[in-house]
């Protein structure tokens, strides 16, 4: 076992992990950070992309499928359920996805939100083709991304005339309306006769 | 004060009720759910496309750490059931045994043979290569005609035969038009064209994974499946189980595209290892496995003869089909290829028609659905071969399809299919996006390029396509010997406080129905949007459905949606009428609320009476306290969808690179409840189409392995590689119905690829191509110009994915020159 020391999320978290183990299933099954998922077994698809600082302290987009949690140790990373502000406002990317309807399914979002803010990191005004390079690493199958697009600029637009992400003063997020499907957490099933 | 008239939520762009928890990580994913002493399964799987198992030994795998247990399929072969196929097409269908685990034979590569149960993940995983399994290998077959062969090898030895069955339409023996034969004899033209319809991979992001809990006595499965409700019966059915002691969950679905239209031998096994453990288990497969071992799309043969006049009037078009069932029959796998028996006749006034299909085993992974289902690939036919007829006439392509498209003023239409079409405008759509194209401008390039012999060649590609949608009537579903109904149902609930709560039978996995059906609700109940709540996907909350699939859950689950509510209304005006004692046959449902016509001031909304009726005070006598009702929708016909989609492609003649200049749609879906949401499944299903006309491809090797057997060999389109595409609507509503609705989460993806392949054939022809193979990769393209102006080939023998390769996809592709017998007396 290994022992890794790695701030997730503004929360520092030590533990014992087997050396092999993936930056992602320390994510999803440590942490319970299930916003984070699996896609393939490639490094093709970037739905497990996750910002991780470098020696450097900065923070960019990584695969975490493609890091070992040890790689982690003495790191940062934020994942997509700590890219929300206080208060979980939203961070402009997240709320551009939405406001453009950049995502259908959403099982490529998480990664795509990640994708597209480290991208906009390095460029704050990209071109449409410097969107779609961009986020090329991201396999999305429903949108045919030219929403995921609309929104990345429609973010950068945002970001410029507000400064720096989150965004304070933009209006929070109504959470109260958006449905669930029909799931209660699996309950103590009951006794059949 | 007069009441404000509360602006209508169909037709209003609104943001999407899911999308809060997508963004933000909060998502029930299959994969999220983990339980008291969950146990993980890994799944041993066949290397070999066809074997006989001669010994399967799991013990050194049960010594291993953390492993709780390990089966064989003979281990399990008493309780894991069988895997149904629900649409026998013929009465002779051949209808192999097909087990979620195999027992004594494998017959493609990636057929589950055992499975270890352990603690966690990595153990289970680790323990399969403990497992000893003997195979003898046994012959493979999988080319489509050599699998008909007097002497093939067989995929199922019992049966004698890989041939699943022959299915037959023709318009001169059922009446609907004339003789496809005699139009042949008769005709000034023939033009006959073979199409390859290469294997494709329906690949949603989310990876299947499914939860099976025992805890209790009662057998929760939770999947990630577009269809819980059969999910449920069929495990019923094969497995034993009572169906009250079993409940299906599909909680937040990654995609579908009809890969999750599936009932899965992972599915089963999971099943059955949590009754023989009575533990809960979870199985999430890799993305490996599900190219291997989920089911593939399209994989078909078409021999297609059009016959016409010299005036471009066709006289008859006949399709013959070969269709690749793969090892064994999914859910509809025979079916597939049927639903587009009917759409081959495309928006066209054919007078004969004939439809051959015969489907073939082979020892590669079955076939199912993958959107579209059977309607992309007669779209694909017919609007390449009507390019044909325009060639050999000389005039413009969509002067050809003009001459023989149906007119407006002519619907409703009965077609040679015997389908009557409702309403469409197919001269709408199409002037309209030929304007948005710029078709003139780009026909002026076009030949400046041509003079110039510009190595890059500039090429126009039209489809004018339609397709049935909302599966399905269910008398129909039952002449072509489907094994269940195509109704859906919905069931409204009031709550005492006037929210409402609805249940919907169909089960969405990404499309954003909760959006658009509480707009439907909100406008008939006369309450906020935000007020509407929609329950699905778990068959304890919603235990009557039929699931999402085919553009049904609007045109037909939004019908039933309508007419619970109306259901709602009639019992709610009762109550109103009482509270404002007047008759209930004074008063009107309008602007939200019930009214006494001519006094609209004195009103009672659906919370109002909600209200009272939760207090049951004061109701009228005989009056049950309870304003929730559930209706049933079974369609009496399909919808038909239409629309025009023009693509400019640019083809570099020297490397095979094309690139897409322009794609412009114009789609007529009827009537919109959301113009954000049905612009996104347009753009989503175009790129599908996109894919299959450039990208994707599932290749075997001679031995039966898929080398695109994860997403760095299987090309999915990255947003690089796309285009900005053009969309835009007509809208003319159908008429069978009160919502007006079409469907259309299917239309791009079965417009898209022949307006892609034929703007790139019509780039190339003055070189001599009138036929690539999909996917137009460049080395596909590069190979076909060679090959058309007489330079040879260099064979590659190492390369196969996405590249030139005759016998690619197991399918006996026809190369670059198909039989072009065109041509007129």
């Amino acid at each position: 076992m290994a022992r890794v020391e790695v701030t997730v999320d503004g929360v520092k978290y030590v533990d014992e992990v087997e050396p092999r183990t993936l930056l992602v299933y320390y994510l999803r099954d440590h942490l319970g950070k299930i916003g984070t998922v699996v896609g393939c077994d490639t490094s093709n698809c970037g739905a497990c992309t996750v910002h991780m600082s470098g020696p450097d302290g900065v923070e960019r987009a990584v695969k975490s499928c493609s890091v070992l949690a040890v790689q982690a140790d003495g790191r940062t990373v934020t994942t997509v359920e700590g890219l929300a502000g206080p208060d979980g406002i939203l961070h402009p990317v997240q709320r551009a996805f939405h406001e453009q309807h950049g995502l259908q399914c959403g099982y490529c979002t998480p990664g795509m939100i990640m994708a597209s803010v480290d991208l906009l990191r390095e460029n704050p005004d990209p071109t449409d083709d410097q969107i779609r390079e961009g986020i090329s690493g991201n396999l999305c199958r429903c949108t045919g991304y030219q929403n995921i697009v609309r929104a990345v600029h429609a973010a950068a637009e945002e970001m410029a005339a507000t400064g720096t992400a989150p965004v304070e003063e933009a209006p929070a997020f109504n959470m109260a309306v958006a449905d669930t499907p029909a799931v209660q957490p699996p309950a103590p099933a009951e006794v059949a006769p | 004060m007069t009441a404000t008239v509360a602006e209508p939520e169909v037709g209003r762009p609104r943001l999407r009720k899911e999308d809060a928890r997508l963004i933000t990580g909060r998502t029930l994913w299959t994969e999220n759910i983990t339980l008291p002493g969950l146990l993980h399964l890994a799944i041993l799987r066949s290397p070999y496309a066809h074997a006989r198992i001669t010994g399967v030994d799991v013990s050194a795998a049960r010594g291993r750490a953390n492993v709780i247990a390990a089966y064989s399929g003979a281990d399990l072969a008493d309780i894991q059931g069988v895997l149904a196929c629900a649409w026998p097409v013929t009465e002779d269908t051949v209808l192999p045994e097909y087990l979620p685990m195999a027992v004594s034979e494998v017959r493609h590569v990636g057929e589950p043979v055992a499975v270890v149960v352990a603690r966690d993940r990595a153990s289970a995983l680790d323990a399969l290569e403990a497992i000893e399994v003997s195979y003898e290998p046994l012959p493979v077959v999988l080319d489509l005609e050599a699998a008909l062969a007097e002497g093939s090898p067989l995929v199922h030895a019992d049966k004698g035969t890989n041939k699943c069955y022959t299915w037959v339409f023709d318009s001169g023996e059922a009446g609907t038009g004339g003789d496809v034969g005699q139009a042949e004899a008769e005709a000034e033209i023939v033009i006959k064209r073979r199409y390859v319809h290469q294997r494709l991979i329906p690949t949603s992001i989310e990876p299947r994974s499914v939860v099976v809990d025992p805890t209790g006595g009662e057998l929760t499965v939770y999947s990630a499946t577009q269809i819980p409700h059969i999910v449920r019966f069929l495990l019923a059915a094969t497995t034993g189980t009572p169906e009250h002691k079993i409940r299906v969950v599909a909680p937040d679905v990654g995609g579908g595209f009809g890969g999750k239209l599936a009932v899965t031998p992972e599915e089963w096994i999971a099943f059955a290892v949590a009754r023989k453990l009575d533990r809960p288990v979870k199985y999430t497969e890799t993305r490996a496995e599900n190219m291997v071992s989920a089911h593939h799309g399209r994989d078909l043969i078409q021999d297609i003869t059009l016959t016409a006049r010299r005036d471009g009037t066709v006289t008859g078009l006949t399709a013959n089909l070969i269709a690749n069932m793969g090892a064994y029959l999914g859910i509809v796998t025979p079916g597939v290829p049927i639903l587009g028996a009917f759409m081959y006749n495309a928006i066209y006034k054919f007078p004969a028609y004939r439809f051959v299909c015969t489907g073939v085993f082979t020892n590669t992974t079955k076939t199912d659905a993958y959107r579209g289902a059977g309607r992309p690939e007669a779209t694909y036919a017919i609007e390449r071969i009507m390019d044909e007829l325009a060639v050999e006439l000389g005039l413009d392509p969509m002067e050809v399809r003009r001459r023989n498209w149906i007119k407006h003023e002519e619907f409703p239409f009965t077609t040679v299919a015997g389908l009557v079409y409702d309403s469409g405008d197919y001269e709408a759509a199409t002037d309209k996006a030929m304007a948005l194209f710029g078709y003139d401008d780009l026909r002026a390039e076009q030949r400046a390029r041509r003079e110039a012999n510009d190595p890059v060649q500039l090429g126009l590609g039209i489809s004018t396509y339609t397709e049935m949608c909302g599966l399905a009537p269910s008398r129909v579903l039952g002449a072509l010997r489907y094994g269940a109904g195509g109704w859906e149902s919905v069931s409204v609930r009031v709550l005492p406080t006037g929210k409402v709560e609805v249940v919907s039978g169909a089960t969405p996995h990404g499309q954003g129905h909760v959006t658009a059906w509480s707009q439907i609700v909100a406008d008939q109940l006369g309450v906020p949007f935000e007020d509407v709540t929609v329950l699905y996907g778990d068959t304890r909350v919603s235990h009557k459905g039929m699931d999402t699939y085919g553009s049904r859950s609007l045109a037909v689950g939004g019908i039933a949606m309508v007419m619970a509510c109306e259901k709602v209304r009639d019992k709610a005006k009762v109550v109103a009428a009482h509270l404002l004692e007047a008759s209930p046959g004074d008063l009107e449902f309008t602007d939200g609320a019930f009214r006494v016509r001519g006094n609209p001031e004195m009103s009672k909304t659906l919370g109002d009476v909600a209200l009272a009726v939760f207090a049951a005070h004061d109701l009228p006598e005989g009056i049950e306290p309870q304003l929730d009702s559930e209706a049933t929708f079974d369609p009496s016909t399909f919808s038909f969808p239409h629309g025009t989609h023009l693509c400019a492609t640019e083809v570099d003649t020297e490397t095979g690179r094309v690139t897409i200049r322009r794609y412009v749609c114009v789609d007529d879906v009827g009537k919109v409840i959301n113009p954000l949401i049905v612009e996104g499944q347009v753009h989503g299903g175009v790129a599908q189409g996109i894919a299959q006309a450039l990208f994707e491809e599932a290749v075997y090797d001679e031995s039966g392995n898929l080398i695109t057997g994860s997403l760095a060999e299987y090309l999915l389109p990255t947003a690089a590689d796309l285009p900005q595409i053009v969309s835009d609507r007509t809208e003319t509503p159908a008429t069978t119905h009160p919502l007006g609705v079409k469907g259309v989460g299917e239309a791009g993806t079965i417009a898209a690829s022949p307006a892609v392949v034929n703007a790139v054939i019509d780039a190339l022809r003055p070189l001599g191509v009138d036929y690539i193979d999909m996917p137009l990769s460049p080395q596909n393209v590069w190979a076909t110009i060679q090959q058309a102006q007489g330079q040879s080939v260099p064979s590659d023998p190492g390369e196969s994915g996405g590249t030139f390769d005759e016998h690619g996809s197991g399918s006996a592709g026809s190369g670059p020159t198909s039989p072009s017998e065109g041509g007129g007396l």
